[in-house]
């Protein structure tokens, strides 16, 4: 019984990382048809961001609570910042090419701004466990937990229903569901594409950078930092269907809980079992658990 | 004209250039030094590794190292440092090698901290006939597969490591009934499982294996899963080869949960985290570093350790970590090799000389005697180091007690059998 609650609790916890940095991904794809690579960059830079913002206020002797504040600050600012500057700057350029050079122009920025880190926060990885330390730990199902990771649940779950409630029940869920199934008659309807993109691609950032951030204090933040987390966005995307948030959510669910078993029963597939899951989901249904439906045009 | 005066003043002449030739042949040995300068190993491993490197490469030029070896230069050559980034994986060190060999024109690579890089790495330097000097990579594979003409390896490999620690676990906590694991899915995690399970197996045979050890993948940077596996189970004590960032990593994760507390944990290469994490490292945690490198290394009295630690902590404002000695110790051999294989050919030597120099040469490095004694000469041994974790409440620094050396006969195979053959057969002629 320990065991079991263990690993359902270690699945939703690992689940809840990977809905929260996969989701920023979905979101950029589901609207803009952009798959952007330099998402690694923005978990990156929302990470060190976050580690020395901790850092700064720790040191002037704030209380520790404080560093919350810390961490949604750096998610605002790198995400506003990078985000808006990559798409005035780089995505703007790439709506009329082809993916592949989208891609690849991702691709370059994510190096770029991989190099930028090492030139702005040097090799020396940055700590910031006050926000862990100071929430402690509990014990469930026989042993510890620390409060932090847990309260990753909490956050997953009300980014996944705020963005849900943002979609489906706001006026600005409609322009963005609108422009989503037709950028050219959504235009022609009078709705400022041009904005709506941008937006788009500034939410994404600060839901990629606010993964970085609140992962922060769990981890030494080193470089190189994002480049592990492309991969597992990536998964996760494409179990749960690109640009279909619920199926990112569905998706991390059921990575992280197929993990979570593999850990504490069979160890040795732990390494395979992200990639195992996805070449299933694949085989029997290529474009993933739940793709948006798409209009036929003719 | 005074025939006899001009024959002797050209006679002395010829002699002044022959004696000088050495120095003259060549003026600059390139050497490069790959070591990680990016990625999540640069901090604790790879600037540490340089900073290491450059200090003794500096002072060889000037011939400021202490004594016997203040002489200036490799065989009077000065020394000239290349240092390349060995982040991007084996592909990209792979090309690099080559570019650094056939278009750089390097005399010799010195360095290299993944196992995985020093795998990919020994073909390439054997094809090209490179003088190469693995300084920190451990798998034992390397010389175990095959013969090696052009390479060395001027540490112990890690096999050393699994076996004094289960002899330390044997010596300093004897009550110790069952053990598991946390090691990275790649060659040299599972090559530290095994030789750490074989080892307490030979020494401490009442102690049982968990048949859950967990081998998360590298860089993974989430442990929270391994964490509540290891919780749960019930052996008392964990080993682990984590290192760099992972390590640093799960240190974190596991601290809040109490894991240090409830179990003895053991990283074979902690030796690398415990000046970065200060007072964050808990305390009675077992750390090792692959023989008296870093805080181990902190209570070798001998001037060359002396002149070490000083001129580093002068230079960087910090302590040497391990990985600033075993840089140190691969420039220092090479250095040792070159001067005495000029010694021997009476003129500046060529690769295959310094490599016939090289083979079985016994040194005193900065923290210990370093002897290639495996591998037909090219694999050195060392004694290798364990200690507690205890911080120094004086001094306000990092500490470790309760620390013991084991001699490098006792922690490391002899020569013409592999390191689990060894280990496996009760580990024969071994000098504890």
């Amino acid at each position: 019984m320990e065991t079991a609650v263990t690993t359902l609790l270690d699945g939703l916890v690992f689940s809840s990382y990977l809905f929260l940095v996969s989701v920023g991904l979905t979101v950029i794809f589901g609207v803009m048809k952009i798959l952007n690579v330099a998402h690694g960059s923005l978990y990156a830079w929302g990470a060190y961001t976050s580690a020395f913002l901790i850092g700064v206020w720790s040191e002037a002797g704030l209380a520790d609570v404080g560093t919350f504040l810390m961490i949604a600050a750096a998610a605002l600012l790198v995400g506003c910042v990078l985000g808006f500057v990559l798409e005035r700057g780089l995505i703007r350029f790439m709506y009329a090419r082809d993916e592949v050079i989208v891609v690849l122009a991702t691709f370059a920025a994510f190096l770029i701004l991989e190099d930028v880190i090492l030139l702005v926060f040097g090799v020396d990885p940055y700590f910031a466990y006050q926000p862990m330390a100071l929430l402690g730990s509990t014990e469930i199902g026989g042993i510890q937990r620390d409060v932090y990771s847990l309260t990753l649940i909490g956050l997953a779950v009300a980014v996944g229903v705020s963005l849900w409630v943002g979609l489906t029940r706001t006026r600005w869920g409609r322009l963005l569901t609108a422009v989503i199934h037709d950028r050219e008659v959504a235009a022609a309807m009078g709705i400022d594409v041009t904005t709506v993109y941008v937006v788009t691609f500034m939410l994404g950032a600060v839901l990629g950078a606010l993964g970085g951030a609140y992962v922060a204090p769990m981890v030494s933040v080193a470089p190189g930092f994002g480049i592990e987390v492309i991969v597992l966005s990536f998964a996760v995307v494409v179990i749960g269907g690109m640009g279909s948030i619920p199926g990112a959510a569905i998706g991390a669910l059921i990575v992280g809980i197929a993990r979570a078993v593999a850990v504490h029963q069979l160890p040795e597939v732990e390494l395979f079992v992200v990639y195992g899951v996805m070449a299933v989901v694949l085989v029997f249904r290529p474009q993933g658990l739940f793709a948006p439906a798409r209009a036929r045009k003719i | 004209m005074d025939w006899t005066r001009l024959g002797v003043t050209g006679a002395a002449l010829a002699a002044a250039v022959a004696a000088s030739y050495p120095a003259m042949a060549k003026e600059t040995v390139i050497i490069a030094v790959p070591t990680f300068l990016s990625g999540p190993a640069a901090g604790p491993f790879g600037v540490p590794a340089r900073n290491g490197a450059e200090m003794v490469v500096d002072a060889i030029n000037a011939g400021t190292l202490p004594k016997p070896y203040n002489t200036k230069g490799f065989a009077g050559a000065t020394v000239e440092a290349l240092f390349v980034d060995e982040n991007g994986g084996n592909t990209k060190q792979v090309s690099e090698y080559r570019n650094l060999v056939q278009k750089r024109n390097v005399d010799a690579v010195i360095g290299y901290i993944s196992s995985g890089s020093c795998a990919a790495l020994t073909p390439v330097a054997e094809e090209l006939k490179t003088l190469t000097v693995f300084t920190i990579c451990g798998t034992p594979r390397i010389f175990e597969d095959a013969p090696r003409q052009y390479i060395f390896r001027t540490m112990s490999h890690a096999t050393s490591d699994g076996v004094a620690a289960a002899h330390y676990i044997k010596d300093v906590f004897p009550g110790i009934g069952s053990y598991t694991g946390l090691n990275q899915n790649y060659a040299f995690g599972q090559d530290s499982w095994r030789d750490f399970d074989l080892s307490m197996k030979v020494l401490a045979p009442a102690a049982k294996a968990s048949d859950k050890p967990q081998f998360p993948k590298i860089f993974a940077g989430q442990y929270g899963s391994e964490i509540s596996a290891l919780s749960l189970d019930s052996a008392e004590l964990v080993h682990s080869s984590f290192w760099g960032g992972d390590l640093e990593g799960f240190i974190f994760q596991a601290s809040p949960r109490g894991l240090f507390e409830n179990k003895k944990v053991l990283f074979t290469v902690g030796g690398t985290a415990i000046y970065r994490l200060g007072k964050k490292l808990p305390d009675g945690v077992i750390i090792g570093a692959r023989g008296p490198y870093g805080i181990l290394a902190r209570g070798v009295k001998t001037p060359l350790n002396d002149w070490f630690i000083k001129t580093y902590v002068d230079r960087y404002g910090q302590y040497p970590a391990d990985p600033a000695y075993q840089y140190a110790q691969g420039v220092l051999a090479t250095k040792i090799a070159y001067d005495k294989a000029a010694t021997a050919a009476g003129a500046f030597p060529g690769t295959e000389q310094v490599t016939a120099a090289f083979k079985g040469m016994t040194f005193e490095s900065f923290s210990t005697t370093v002897t290639m004694a495996l591998a037909d000469g090219h694999q050195a041994v060392t004694e290798n180091a364990f200690g507690i974790s205890k911080w120094n409440d004086v001094e306000g620094e990092p500490g470790l007690v309760n620390v013991r050396f084991y001699p490098a006969e006792c922690v490391n195979p002899p020569g013409g059998v592999t390191s689990v053959e060894w280990i496996e057969k009760g580990m024969p002629g071994a000098k504890c």
